[in-house]
C-alpha cells in the first residue's frame, strides 16, 4: 500500500468583473438540485448567490460552504477598491447570522456540491461570460501529515477537556454508528 | 398542478385598500397563453371603451410571461397593460431586468390595479404577505432612489422595485414605470401609475416555478445557450454590425455610431447631418462612454450585455441601455456628455426616452418659429443644453409651458394652436416616432408602421432582413442556414430581392409577400410578448435562437399545454387580434393606420392603399381595419363580434364597416 494518496481539487476561479449579474448562476443551481432534477427552479434555494448592487457596481459569486451552529465571535467588513461590501460577504458558511444558504422553507443549510456526476458544476457551464471557471488539479496527499493534523486536534481537546471526557466522547459516537 | 406558471393573480383595489389572491383559468393560458395575450384579454373583459386612462376603473396590469421564471434564457420581461393617456388606446409596454421572474418567484402571474389610492403608496409582495404601504415620504422622489430606499427600509436588498418618479406623479403623458436597468417607457404607463397613487411595487418571492417536462426543457435551454453562443462567435456578414449580433442594439458597447448619427434626424426629427461622425466625434464619445461606463450588465438569466452602469462625474450612478444613449443628444444636437448626463435626470423622473427629448425639441422649434413666445419660457437658460435640463424640469414639473408639453406632441400641438400642429410631425396613433426620415417607400416598413399597435417599430421589426443585399452568391450565402423561416417561401423572397430594377422597393416584395414578412415578423414579437421572451433573443435580431419551430416546444415541455406551430400562431393571432378589438372599440381606424407623411420623400399612394387593402384582407379585417364577424368567430372571439354588433361597430348581416357615426367614441 502507497502512503501517498492522490486527490483532486476543484477550484472554481471567480473572476467578478467578467460577471454581468444576470444570475443564470443561481437560478440553474437551483433547477438542477431540485427533485426530480430541473422539475423546478427558485433562486432562494441556490447553493451560489451573487451579491449584486449595481449601483455601486457589487457582483460576486459566493458559494455556499459549510453549516456552522454558530456565528462567528467577530465580524468582517471588507472594502476593496473604494467598494465597501456587507457584512460577512465572502463568508461560505451557512450560518446563524444571515439566511443565506437555507433552504427558504424549512431553513436547513445548502451547501455547494459541485454538481456531483456533471461534466463540470451547470453555474460554470451557465456562465457564457467566463466570471467563473472551474479548474482541476491533482494533489497527492500526505497520509501521515493528516493523521499529524488529527493528533493535534485532538491534542488540543485533550488539553480542553481532559483525556477521559474525549474517551467518553467517541465511545458514544462509535455507539452511535 | 399548473406548469410554468404559478396559476393565480394579485387583484389590488387602490380605492378600498383591498388585496386579494386570485386563481386563473387554465383555460385562458391555452387561448391566450400569458404576459400580454392574458392581460388583453383582462383588458377587454373588464375595461370598457368608455373608461379613460385616469378613471378609477382603468385597471394597470403588471404581467410576468408565461414561461418567466423557468430557465428559458432570456424570459424575463413584464408586460405592463392599461389605457394609455397619451393614444387613448390599449397601452402595453414591456421592461426586462428581474421584475417578472420575481412576482412568478412570490408565487403571481399578474398584479392587477384598480381604483385609486388618495394617498400615495407602494404594493409590497413578500411572497404571501402582501401590504399597501404609505409612500408619502416619497414623492417627488427619483425612480432609482425611490428603489434603493424602500429596499433600505424594508431591509430587503433583495427584493425588485419597479417605481415612477416625478413624471409618473405628475401625470406625464409619457412617464415611464423604472426597474433598475429596465423601464416600460411607451405610452404613458407611469402617468397611470402616478394617477393610482401608486409610488411602486415591491416584490420578493423564494417560491418554486414547476416545468412540465424537466428533461425536455432542459434539453431546449441547452439548445438555445449553445445557438447564442454559435451566433456570438458568427455575426451575420453583410449587416451592420448593429444588426449582425443578438440583443437588443448594442448602444452601451459599439462605439461606432456614424450610422445612427448620420441617418437619423437631429432635433424635432428634422436635420440629418451628414458628415457628423469625424474622427474628433468618435475619440471625443469613445472617450466619454469609456470613463462613464463600469460595467456591461444584463437582465435576469440572460448572457447578452445590452445595459450599462452608467456614472457621471458628480451625478448618481444609474443604468441605460439601447437608444436612449443617442435621443437626448440628437435631439439637442449635442454630444454624448451631455446625452449621458441629461438621461441620467430622466431616469429618475421616468420619462420615455423616445418621447421627452422629442417634445423639447418640438418646444424650442415652435420658439423659434414664433408659434411660442420668449414669455413662455421663463428664466430659460440661453445656451442650448441649459435649455434641455430647463424644459426637462418644467415638463415633468407640469410648470408653466411645462404642463402643456407633458400632454406630448400631439395633445400640446392642439392646445397650443396657432400651426403648431404642422411642428408634431413624427407621430403615429398620437405617438411620438423613431427620428427617422428615409427616401424610397419601403413597403414593409409601411405596413409595419401602419397597422402595428405597439407604436414602436423596433417592436415589430426583425426577421426579415431590413433592406437587400446586393449581391446573389451573399443572399445565398445568407439563406442557407435560415431554418428560422416559418415557411420556405421567405428565402425565395429575400434572394430574388434586387436594391435595383424590376424586383426592387417599392414594387418588390409584391404586396402578397409584404403581407407574409409583416404577419411573419409581428407574430414572432406577440408570441415574445406573452411568453416574457425578450425580443433581444427571439423576435428582435436576424437568425434568433427562439423561432417558431422551437417555440411550440417550449411550451409543451415548460407549461405542459399541447402546441404545435399552427397552435401557436392561431394563438397569437388571437390575442393580437384581442389588442386590435380593444383598439377599435376606443375608435381607431384605418384612418389612423399611417406613417408620418414625411417618413419617406418618395411616396406611392396607389401602392400604399393596396398593401392597407391586401394586408386588412389577409388578417381578417374589413376595409376599415376592423376584424370581420367570420374572422373573430374563427378565432373563438365570438365575444367580441357580438360586443361589436351590438355596439353597431360590426353589422350583423355584413362586414362593411358602420357607419362611424354610431361609434361612440371619437379620439381625434
Amino acid at each position: 500500500m502507497s502512503d501517498k494518496e492522490k486527490k483532486i481539487i476543484k477550484t472554481i476561479r471567480i473572476d467578478v468583473d467578467k460577471c454581468n449579474g444576470c444570475r443564470a448562476c443561481e437560478m440553474i443551481c437551483s433547477a438542477f438540485h431540485a427533485a426530480p432534477k430541473y422539475s423546478s427552479n427558485n433562486p432562494a434555494r441556490s447553493r451560489i448567490r451573487i451579491i449584486r448592487e449595481p449601483l455601486r457596481d457589487l457582483y460576486v459569486p459566493v458559494y455556499a460552504g459549510e453549516y456552522t451552529v454558530a456565528e462567528c465571535a467577530g465580524r468582517d467588513k471588507y472594502t476593496i477598491d473604494g467598494k465597501e461590501y456587507d457584512e460577512c460577504a465572502f463568508c461560505r458558511a451557512s450560518c446563524p447570522s444571515r439566511d443565506e444558504f437555507k433552504e427558504p422553507d424549512s431553513g436547513l443549510p445548502l451547501k455547494c456540491d459541485m454538481c456531483e456526476g456533471e461534466e463540470e458544476p451547470l453555474c460554470v457551464k451557465w456562465c457564457m461570460h467566463d466570471a467563473l471557471i472551474l479548474e482541476e488539479r491533482e494533489e497527492e496527499l500526505e497520509e501521515q501529515e493528516e493523521l499529524e493534523e488529527l493528533e493535534i486536534g485532538l491534542e488540543s481537546l485533550a488539553d480542553k477537556y481532559g483525556m477521559d471526557e474525549i474517551m467518553d466522547a467517541l465511545s458514544r459516537l462509535n455507539n452511535k454508528d | 398542478m399548473r406548469y410554468a406558471e404559478t396559476g393565480f393573480n394579485l387583484e389590488v383595489d387602490l380605492t378600498r385598500k383591498n388585496i386579494e389572491k386570485v386563481a386563473t383559468d387554465p383555460r385562458d393560458t391555452e387561448l391566450y397563453l400569458g404576459g400580454l395575450g392574458t392581460n388583453a384579454k383582462i383588458l377587454w373583459d373588464r375595461v370598457p371603451p368608455e373608461v379613460d386612462a385616469f378613471s378609477p376603473e382603468n385597471l394597470l396590469i403588471f404581467g410576468a410571461g408565461l414561461l418567466c421564471g423557468t430557465p428559458a434564457v432570456g424570459c424575463n420581461r413584464t408586460i405592463l397593460t392599461t389605457i394609455s393617456p397619451q393614444t387613448k388606446l390599449m397601452a402595453f409596454s414591456m421592461m426586462g431586468g428581474f421584475f417578472a421572474p420575481e412576482l412568478k418567484y412570490a408565487g403571481y402571474d399578474k398584479v392587477i390595479f384598480r381604483g385609486k389610492s388618495q394617498d400615495l403608496v407602494y404594493l409590497w409582495i413578500n411572497n404571501d404577505k402582501i401590504e399597501l404601504r404609505d409612500a408619502s415620504h416619497l414623492k417627488g422622489k427619483g425612480a432609482i432612489e425611490t428603489a434603493e430606499i424602500i429596499r433600505k427600509e424594508l431591509k430587503q436588498p433583495k427584493a425588485q422595485v419597479a417605481a415612477i418618479g416625478m413624471a409618473g406623479e405628475n401625470r406625464v403623458f409619457y412617464a415611464s414605470v423604472e426597474q433598475g436597468r429596465s423601464s416600460a417607457s411607451r405610452g404613458g404607463i407611469g402617468a397611470v401609475m402616478g394617477d393610482k397613487g401608486v409610488k411602486a411595487i415591491v416584490v420578493r418571492g423564494t417560491q418554486d416555478i414547476n416545468v412540465a417536462d424537466p428533461e425536455k426543457f432542459m434539453g431546449l435551454c441547452n439548445e438555445v445557450m449553445d445557438y447564442i453562443k454559435f451566433r456570438n462567435d458568427n455575426p451575420i456578414p453583410g449587416v451592420m454590425p448593429i444588426l449582425a449580433g443578438l440583443g437588443s442594439p448594442q448602444e452601451m458597447k459599439v462605439h461606432d455610431e456614424k450610422w445612427h448619427t448620420e441617418n437619423f434626424m437631429w432635433g424635432n426629427s428634422r436635420t440629418r447631418r451628414k458628415g457628423f461622425w469625424t474622427d474628433e466625434v468618435a475619440r471625443d464619445w469613445f472617450e466619454t462612454m469609456e470613463k462613464s461606463r463600469t460595467r456591461l450588465i444584463s437582465c435576469y438569466n440572460c448572457p447578452m450585455t445590452c445595459g450599462a452602469t452608467i456614472s457621471m462625474p458628480g451625478l448618481p450612478t444609474y443604468m441605460m441601455k439601447c437608444f436612449t444613449k443617442l435621443t437626448y443628444t440628437m435631439g439637442a444636437f449635442s454630444d454624448l456628455d451631455f446625452g449621458l448626463k441629461i438621461a441620467q435626470k430622466a431616469t429618475e423622473y421616468g420619462l420615455d426616452g423616445f418621447s421627452a427629448p422629442q417634445v423639447m425639441a418640438f418646444a424650442l422649434e415652435l420658439l423659434e418659429e414664433g408659434i411660442l413666445h420668449k414669455d413662455d419660457f421663463p428664466e430659460m437658460p440661453e445656451d442650448n443644453e441649459g435649455k434641455f435640463f430647463y424644459l426637462l424640469d418644467m415638463i415633468v414639473r407640469r410648470e408653466g409651458i411645462g404642463d402643456v408639453l407633458a400632454e406630448g406632441t400631439y395633445w400640446a400641438a392642439k392646445k397650443i394652436g396657432n400651426g403648431a400642429e404642422a411642428f408634431a410631425h413624427n407621430n403615429i396613433k398620437k405617438h411620438e416616432q423613431l427620428p427617422l426620415k428615409l427616401s424610397m417607400l419601403n413597403p414593409i416598413y409601411f405596413l409595419m408602421y401602419s397597422t402595428g399597435e405597439k407604436m414602436n417599430i423596433t417592436q415589430i421589426e426583425g426577421q426579415f432582413p431590413q433592406a437587400p443585399y446586393f449581391k446573389k452568391e451573399h443572399r445565398e450565402e445568407f439563406v442557407k442556414d435560415w431554418f428560422h423561416v416559418p415557411d420556405e417561401k421567405f428565402k425565395q423572397y429575400f434572394l430574388d430581392w434586387e436594391p435595383r430594377g424590376e424586383k426592387s422597393m417599392p414594387f418588390y416584395p409584391t404586396v402578397d409577400m409584404c403581407c407574409d414578412i409583416v404577419d411573419w415578423q409581428e407574430r414572432m414579437h406577440y408570441i415574445d410578448d406573452a411568453l416574457g421572451q425578450c425580443a433581444g433573443l427571439s423576435s428582435f435580431p436576424l437568425k434568433p435562437p427562439y423561432h417558431i419551430h422551437n417555440y411550440p416546444k417550449f411550451i409543451s415541455a415548460g407549461a405542459g399545454i399541447e402546441m404545435d406551430e399552427n397552435k401557436l400562431s392561431q394563438a397569437a393571432k388571437r390575442y393580437r387580434t384581442l389588442v386590435r378589438s380593444i383598439n377599435i372599440s376606443r375608435g381607431m381606424r384605418r384612418k389612423d393606420e399611417k406613417p408620418p407623411e414625411n417618413h419617406w420623400k418618395k411616396r406611392f399612394p396607389e401602392l400604399e392603399k393596396e398593401l392597407l387593402d391586401t394586408y386588412y384582407k389577409f388578417k381578417g379585417w374589413n376595409n376599415d381595419g376592423i376584424p370581420t364577424k367570420e374572422s373573430l368567430q374563427e378565432m373563438g372571439l365570438d365575444y367580441v363580434a357580438q360586443e361589436f354588433i351590438k355596439r353597431g361597430i360590426l353589422t350583423d348581416t355584413q362586414d362593411d364597416p358602420a357607419k362611424e357615426a354610431l361609434t361612440k367614441k371619437e379620439t381625434n
